[in-house]
């Protein structure tokens, strides 16, 4: 199962976690990550989190960042899920499952996607405030970790 | 024809989420398009005009070399901030 979903509603873990291992016993190593929306630090809070995305692209992005990443290390699933739209504090955004024979290639795998997700497919977030609402504006820190990738030595070739 | 959309901080500093423009040879480029879309006004100009927006011609990245058919889908946007 290599699996990429855009939605609004919120996801089950449990149930990604089965569906990603299926019946598959060969698998050793299953390693996942969750994002979630924080509430921000002290009187600035979030009230809301919006999500506006890129129909199409979005899919075709993170569906490219799979590809790429089964190109590098030798996984048996990944299943990706992001939300969209209006989300609160504490409120799940991401997940990304990747199952694999060994865990080293999962734990790589699930950073890479990830690290990826975030500098190349076009999601947008948007912070409500009482003040008023803001974009939030790109990290330098995730392109670092994105670009991690590409310096030799870091990712194992399958 | 071209199909333009723009997204999220730089669709609401437009005004305008997506349009139409006849392809022409004079647009046959990212570039060129670009600079078309920026004479639209101060605001357009400054606004297409910063270091940092994205473009992508089919849902896929590209730079501002690119070429442009018609048809195309063309969308210009601030950097991504998913995850």
């Amino acid at each position: 199962m290599f699996e990429v979903s855009i939605q609004q509603q919120d996801f089950d873990v449990a149930v990604l976690q089965r569906e990603l291992l299926g019946d598959d016993q060969s698998v050793g190593a299953l390693a996942s990550f969750v994002g979630l929306v924080r509430e921000g630090s002290g009187e600035d809070q979030i009230s809301c989190m919006e999500l506006e995305h890129y129909s199409g692209m979005t899919e075709r992005s993170i569906a490219t960042i799979v590809e790429d990443a089964r190109r590098r290390w030798h996984l048996q699933a990944v299943r990706v899920v992001h939300r969209v739209g209006a989300l609160k504090p504490g409120e799940q955004i991401v997940y990304v499952g990747v199952t694999g024979l060994h865990r080293g290639e999962a734990f790589m795998a699930c950073e890479f996607i990830m690290d990826y997700l975030k500098t190349r497919a076009p999601f947008w977030k948007k912070e409500h405030r009482e003040g008023g609402a803001s974009w939030v504006d790109a990290r330098d820190s995730d392109f670092d970790a994105a670009a991690r990738w590409q310096q030799q030595g870091l990712a194992s070739p399958k | 024809m071209i199909h333009i959309l723009f997204f999220a901080r730089l669709r609401e500093q437009l005004g305008c989420s997506n349009l139409d423009l006849d392809w022409s040879e004079e647009l046959a480029s990212v570039k060129a398009l670009r600079a078309q879309l920026q004479s639209h006004s101060p605001e357009w100009a400054q606004a297409l005009g910063a270091d940092n927006i994205v473009v992508a011609v089919n849902q896929q990245q590209v730079d501002v070399e690119h070429a442009i058919a018609a048809g195309d889908e063309v969308a210009f946007f601030p950097p991504v901030t998913g995850g």
